[in-house]
């Protein structure tokens, strides 16, 4: 979809939801458009275009600018087209000796004070104001330029991605308003009054000391070159551009990478995209220079021993070495010693071409994915419930919904653009809970306050939703008809039993989560009586020893009250990476074919094994923690890794290194050498999402395509280099575009049926299920009955984790994320993301600090019962006593160090959100942090030998 | 014999020293051993009397004005002689009994019949003098029945735009809404008008009523009045009265055993005269900055918080009370045309007798500035005459026979507005005021729209170059234009009208622009 690049359509005012049409004449053209429309937009929309400057589709008409103003029949003077609004029968004339008189004289005066340097400045030929200039006829300026001006303003250089020129401000507020309205960060203003009127970033701060996120909706939303990207200004305005999907988060943002030849010169948010509706973040936005950093590695390498130099290989010799060592290993440790870890970065057709390669190449299920360290107890709960493992609505359903919870989540931080929605609504007056030991953003923020805060104890989340469950069914408030006609009613007889007993109410599960029981009771009965209430949750709920159980108590509150199945309501999963969904529907468990099949099941078995022309293993195979252990044990030999970086995000450090020590031919795909890599035999190039076609699947189960706007930097992309390992193992594997994967994964998974490249270029994206029932895809799941008929009540009893505070370690350490960084920062860290976030630290509360000496900014020791790290202080309030807080994005703060073993009962997700530790005052890093810097020079320099 | 004295707590008879009067009369009354009871009343709006004091002997209220405290030993002297000769009629403060006053007893004193007769924050004094009584009546009729009292009586809004109350009631009556509310504009900027910080000072239950009256109306429970932070007397006495009102049950919950709600607060603002225009002293009101906001919506459909919202003006809403106790026939039948009931006109500037003058409307403007202001302060001639504030026409002495009637200003471009006079003199320069209006724009501009932020920086520079002859006949087109676009581009008022000081200045006193024959003073 390479186009030629063209500033994306500006209908001028948002669309009206309206069903009532209404019908008018715009310059003698009949125009059919909702109630509500502007005549701005319905001139737009009948192909007649009113000039303007303060108005955009994405923000609410302001009527400042005066450049819009039309003529009405029967209508006094001269109505501005943005501020108003269709009516039947009306008649407007956009152009007449009159309005041209006066459009003109009032860009007269814009141009009064604006610098007359169109040839030399960064947005020449895309710049609003000039088109505007040109299209009301400007030819003069006759006030001259000696009155007073602005024309000496200084610019704010201070943000790392864009400018801003005070001098060319025309003070339309779209900025200010996209930071309301599109972000909800409020960290604009117009200071001062009349002409001294300018646009300010919090209180005469500078863009980066201001509360500004960097989400860039100011810069889109700017008509001029006032707000204007580096890049732009260095290389100039885009010659062309392809639209794909940003890498980062599970949100799934469309954009269109904005090129120069071979060159990304800007990523600006796509306005059709369904997830992201023109709205960005920081990551997707700007942060995309990784992708040509110097430190990406594009040539193949080998080595003997992790202690060798690297050497660069073709890539044929790097396949035929690999999958000699691959078959030797089997040869001799046996077909079950060597698999496979796929990546949620990567696109489905990839992860897709992973599996198969394990289940027909390897002969054997050891594939596993990162899903399995983040959300496969969502898998595991959602299907156990309510039969389908996947989040039940769209991002956009949330406009609708009533009452949110947001639980173990931190949207504004993790799922910024979702976040900028969720936010606009509760600016509309929705009532939020916030279940979370932290004070994140949602509890309190400009126009937003939480309802309410329930400041859970890490490793009790069940308690608290036993516990708001107990007190709908208590007090007689869930949904009769809704579980009698739509959930199995013995296992709903069986749980109300169960979940009325006194030991989940709110007075007794209190003393485990430390939630006050008057809040859960009040938290309860908002939910369960506000309307339609919608759940959205993360990390923070599956990532624990019970994070299945929390999963399924989630389902049970939603059922129970009738919050699921239409739109404004559901189960929503807020998943981490771009593709974690989609890694999952792949097939990239040791246990499911693609669509969530069983691998026992001799009927999926057969249909795929007549496709894929082998036998496939019926037992399921290794998870990640046991390839881990295998490897320790001596069993497991040989690990093929695409694109995640274990050594640095799995739990419990120590134990992974030694795995990974023992592995005799570990081979890492990837576009870094990551943490892991440096453990690696063999190193493949991998390409980014720029380099390749393929899809991603969001949360919301959204299938959107990823083009290539620039060749491989490797020469292929990953699935091509899988496609060749395939080959090199024995398969036969022939694919010419990743269309043709997507083919078969459509004709093997009833899910995907539907799906096909024609299909994503003619929607734009589609929801899976996908398929002759629903041609179009599936906004919102189980609207009839649940994907598994009737929907199950599980049996959520609490069963505390083992990870317990004790004197040795008082405090419980849990973890998250950061705007500016993504997962393990191996992408963002190398962009100029690092100015907001430059190192981990360790929250702690003003309590806790002071009772150990602590003050901000100190190095404390962290010490876990597996390991310890040393990190800086900030003594903050934003974690309550007994709870500290990090993340986990630099490798060289071993936050993963000090996490241990301890996982999810039902999916061995790692408990990274629990962990007891003692904090101290050190001077120094820990021993840890002096090896792996150590082992990271090594290996930087066994690097560079084979660049030499 | 006990005496009761009256002497204002208005703020222009405080400026002018009532306090020290007051101060001085308790202490001569004590040092001569006599009795005497001072009541700080409100000020009838004879400003060029003030500081009037009021004594009330034997059931009638004479007046002395203006009083200085060395004038009080005398009239105290006065007031107990037995002396034919000294008797308080010979004192040469003596204005006789204050209700017989020219000023006073010309006018048709409807909304201002009780200002400046008792203390403001008496109940039982403004419930004696019919307070109330409006609310009583509205209390037993239905929404609409009350809406169409208003709408038959003709009240038009008082504020400057003249727009017809019954039919801004009507649309806040229909517009579906759980929440309501009644937004009083008691943000009085324009220049010369104080009528509004009268009625607050001198009769605030007149104010409460009114708006009582507009929430039973129009179903809304909570009212807001948006004082300007320049009236701290005001604001003192609104509270108190608030209070007051509150704890008499004609406020808070259940009003006068009604059923129905109405709570006040006060909200002061925070200096700016575009505060003034209603939406942005709605968004000042939400805790903003003070922006206009584009119409439509009307706030009467999304106003405060986007709920139905009456903004009114103080004295619209004072008239409130008197349709509904008098009735909406009575309040018609004064004035003319479509301009119905009582304006009150503040007379102000150069002129010899300042002060509010409620009038029928009809009156012409001349019968006002020389009826009842008796010529220029300074004594030379008039030259012109502002009316409506800062944004109204400059009148030349041909158009003073204009009646004060809305419909009759707009023929001649010019706007009664709030009903502000100011007066000028012959000294004046007219070309510095076509300057200044620019320039006031300038500064009090909100800056959101394009004509009226640039525009008017724009203005002042372009009439300096006027009248420095420089390139005069482009820059005389050029204003021109720029008056055309600030008029038909403006989003508000605000720049939509300081092109009629401009044009009526460069239309009716060309001669001070400059130009070839300048003129001579």
């Amino acid at each position: 979809m390479l186009e030629f690049y063209e500033p994306q359509l500006d209908f001028g005012t948002p669309q009206s939801d309206s069903e009532t049409l209404v019908t008018l004449i715009i310059d003698g053209i009949s125009v059919t458009v909702p109630e509500g429309t502007s005549v701005m937009r319905a001139a737009s929309e009948g192909g007649v275009k009113v000039p303007r400057l303060c108005a955009t589709d994405s923000l609410k008409s302001f009527g400042s600018c005066r450049i819009c103003l039309v003529e009405i029949e029967g209508r006094r003077g001269f109505p501005a087209s943005c501020t108003t609004a269709v009516e039947d029968g009306m008649e407007v004339r956009t152009q007449s000796d009159e309005i041209g008189k006066l459009r003109r004289n009032v860009m007269e005066l814009y141009i009064s004070d604006h610098p007359l340097d169109c040839l030399t400045c960064p947005t020449n030929g895309d710049c609003e104001l000039q088109d505007t200039a040109g299209e009301v006829g400007l030819r003069a300026v006759r006030y001259g330029f000696e009155g007073d001006n602005h024309l000496v303003a200084e610019k704010d250089e201070s943000n790392p991605y864009f400018t801003f020129d005070a001098s060319k401000c025309i003070v339309c507020s779209r900025c200010v308003r996209a930071c309301e309205e599109v972000q909800g960060t409020f960290a604009l203003t117009i200071d001062g009054r009349g002409f001294e009127s300018k646009v300010s970033a919090g209180q005469a701060e500078s863009f980066m000391e201001s509360d500004c996120v960097s989400c860039g909706a100011c810069v889109d939303a700017c008509p001029t070159a006032t707000l204007t990207e580096k890049s732009i200004i260095e290389a100039g305005k885009p010659e062309h551009s392809v639209i794909t999907t940003c890498a980062y988060c599970g949100v799934g943002c469309s954009f269109k990478a904005e090129m120069k030849g071979n060159e990304v010169v800007r990523m600006t948010p796509h306005k059709d995209g369904k997830a992201n509706e023109g709205h960005a973040c920081v990551k997707g936005r700007f942060a995309f220079g990784y992708a040509t950093h110097k430190d990406r590695i594009t040539k193949p390498m080998i080595r003997e021993s992790i202690n060798d130099a690297w050497r660069e290989v073709s890539w044929d010799e790097a396949v035929t070495y690999t999958a000699e060592r691959f078959k030797a290993i089997q040869a001799k440790h046996g077909r079950t010693s060597i698999g496979a870890i796929s990546s949620s970065r990567c696109t489905n057709e990839e992860v897709y071409l992973v599996q198969k390669m394990v289940r027909t190449g390897f002969g054997n299920n050891n594939i596993d994915t990162c899903a399995r360290v983040c959300h496969s107890p969502t898998g595991f709960g959602l299907k156990t419930t309510l039969g389908e493992s996947a989040g039940t609505q769209t991002f956009a359903s949330v406009a609708k919904a009533d009452v949110v919870i947001v639980m173990g989540a931190n949207p504004t931080e993790a799922h910024p653009v979702f976040g900028s929605r969720l936010k606009r609504r509760l600016r509309e007056g929705a009532k939020l809970i916030v279940i979370d030991p932290r004070q994140i953003e949602l509890v309190s923020a400009p126009h937003i306050k939480a309802d309410y805060h329930l400041p859970v104890r890490p490793g009790t989340n069940v308690t608290v939703l036993n516990a708001l469950a107990h007190v709908v069914v208590n007090e007689a408030l869930q949904a009769h008809d809704y579980i009698a006609e739509r959930c199995d009613t013995e296992g709903f007889n069986k749980w109300v039993t169960f979940i009325a007993d006194e030991r989940h109410s709110p007075e007794q599960t209190e003393q485990f989560s430390g939630v006050p029981a008057a809040d859960m009771r009040a938290a309860a009965r908002i939910y369960a009586t506000g309307g339609n209430g919608a759940i959205f949750y993360g990390l923070g709920v599956t990532e624990h020893s019970q994070g299945s159980t929390a999963v399924m108590a989630i389902a049970n509150l939603a059922m129970l009250t009738g919050n699921i199945g239409r739109e404004g309501v559901g189960v929503n999963p807020l998943r981490g990476q771009n593709n974690v969904q989609g890694s999952c529907d792949m097939g990239s468990f040791p246990h499911e074919l693609p669509g969530y099949r069983h691998i026992s099941s001799a009927v999926t078995r057969k249909l795929f094994e007549g496709e894929w022309g082998v036998t496939l293993d019926p037992e399921p195979g290794l998870r990640i923690p046991n390839m881990f252990d295998a490897a320790i044990d001596g069993d497991f030999k040989g690990l093929y890794c695409q694109g995640e970086d274990i050594a640095q995000s799995d739990p419990n450090t120590h134990h992974v290194e030694a795995a990974l020590k023992s592995i005799e031919c570990l081979v890492v795909q990837d576009i870094f050498l990551n943490e892991t890599a440096k453990f690696a035999h063999v190193f493949l190039p991998g390409a980014s999402f720029l380099e390749k076609d393929g899809t991603f699947t969001n949360a919301e189960r959204r299938i959107s395509r990823v083009r290539k706007t620039i060749p491989p930097l490797s020469g292929k992309a990953d699935w091509e280099g899988t496609m060749a390992l395939a080959n090199a193992m024995g398969c036969d594997m022939h694919y010419n575009h990743p269309s043709e994967i997507m083919d078969e994964i459509a004709k093997l998974t009833p899910t995907f049926n539907g799906v096909s490249y024609k299909k994503l270029d003619e929607l734009g994206s589609i929801q899976w299920p996908c398929n002759d029932h629903t041609p179009a895809g599936t906004p919102v799941m189980h609207v009839d009955e649940f994907v598994r008929g009737k929907g199950f009540f599980a049996i959520t009893e609490y069963v505390p984790t083992e990870e317990r505070v004790n004197r040795k370690f008082p405090l419980l350490l849990t973890t998250g994320r950061i705007l500016s960084q993504y997962n393990v920062g191996a992408q963002t860290r190398r962009t100029n993301n690092s100015e907001w976030h430059g190192e981990d630290i360790l929250e702690i509360h003003p309590h806790d600090a002071e009772e150990r000496g602590i003050n901000h900014g100190d190095w404390v020791g962290i010490q876990s019962r597996v390991g310890q790290t040393v990190l800086h202080a900030d003594v903050t309030s934003r974690v309550k006593p007994g709870v500290v807080y990090t993340t986990f994005h630099h490798p060289v703060s071993g936050a993963n160090v000090i996490t241990t073993d301890n996982s999810d009962w039902a999916t061995n997700c790692p408990e990274y959100k629990v962990t007891a530790v003692q904090i101290s005052k050190v001077t120094a890093p820990s021993s840890w942090q002096a090896r792996q810097k150590t082992f990271d020079t090594q290996q930087l320099q066994l690097l560079a030998k084979a660049r030499q | 014999m006990s005496m009761t004295f009256f002497i204002p707590q208005d703020t222009t008879a405080l400026a002018l020293g009532s306090d020290s009067v007051a101060l001085t009369i308790t202490s001569e009354l004590k040092e001569r051993g006599l009795e005497g009871e001072i009541i700080r009343n409100g000020s009838r709006g004879m400003f060029w009397l003030e500081p009037l004091l009021e004594v009330e002997i034997d059931g009638s209220r004479l007046g002395f004005g203006p009083v200085k405290p060395s004038d009080v030993p005398g009239i105290l002297e006065s007031l107990n002689s037995h002396d034919k000769n000294t008797k308080p009629g010979n004192h040469p403060l003596f204005l006789g009994k204050v209700d017989q006053i020219d000023y006073l007893a010309r006018q048709q004193r409807l909304t201002f019949s009780r200002a400046g007769v008792g203390d403001p924050l008496c109940i039982e004094n403004y419930q004696r003098l019919s307070g109330f009584v409006g609310l009583t009546h509205a209390i037993k009729l239905k929404s609409q029945e009350i809406v169409d009292q208003i709408k038959d009586s003709g009240l038009r809004g008082r504020g400057g735009a003249a727009f017809p109350a019954g039919i801004k009631w009507q649309t806040v009556l229909d517009t579906a809404g759980e929440q309501k509310y009644i937004v009083c504009n008691a943000d009085e900027g324009d220049s010369g008008t104080f009528a509004d910080r009268l009625l607050m000072e001198a009769d605030p239950y007149q104010l409460i009523e009114g708006m009582a009256i507009a929430g039973l109306a129009v179903g809304a429970n909570q009212g807001y009045i948006y004082l300007r932070s320049e009236y701290p007397v005001a604001h003192k006495i609104l509270n108190q009265a608030i209070e007051r009102a509150t704890e008499a049950g004609f406020l808070g919950e259940n009003i006068c055993s009604s059923g129905n709600d109405f709570f006040l607060e006060v909200r002061l603002g925070a200096g700016a005269y575009i505060c003034g225009e209603e939406t942005s002293l709605l968004e000042s009101l939400e805790g903003k900055r003070g922006m206009v906001r584009a119409k439509p919506p009307l706030p009467a459909i999304e106003g405060l918080f986007g709920k139905p919202t009456v903004v009114n003006n103080v004295l619209t809403l004072g008239a409130v009370a008197t349709i509904l106790e008098q009735g909406s026939k009575t309040y018609k039948d004064f004035g003319m045309g479509r301009s119905r009931g009582t304006l009150a006109v503040q007379l102000a500037g150069n002129v010899k007798r300042g002060g509010v003058i409620e009038l029928a409307f009809g009156v012409t403007l001349r019968e006002v500035v020389e009826g009842f202001g008796c010529g220029t302060y300074s004594g030379r001639p008039i030259r012109a005459i502002q009316m409506g504030g800062p944004l109204g026409a400059f009148l030349p002495e041909s158009q003073w026979d204009t009646p004060l009637d809305y419909e009759s200003f707009a023929a001649i471009k010019a706007m009664i507005g709030h009903g502000g006079i100011v007066v000028f003199d012959d000294t004046v320069d007219m070309a510095a005021q076509a300057r200044f209006a620019m320039e006031f724009c300038a500064v009090e501009s909100c800056g959101k729209c394009t004509p009226c932020r640039i525009g008017a920086t724009r203005g002042v520079e372009v009439i300096d170059r006027i009248v420095q002859n420089q390139d005069r006949d482009n820059n005389l087109i050029l204003l021109t234009d720029l008056c055309d676009t600030m008029e038909l581009g403006s989003l508000c008022a605000m720049g939509g009208m300081t092109p009629f000081p401009v044009r009526s200045a460069l239309t009716y006193f060309t001669e001070d622009f400059g130009g070839e024959s300048p003129r001579e003073n």
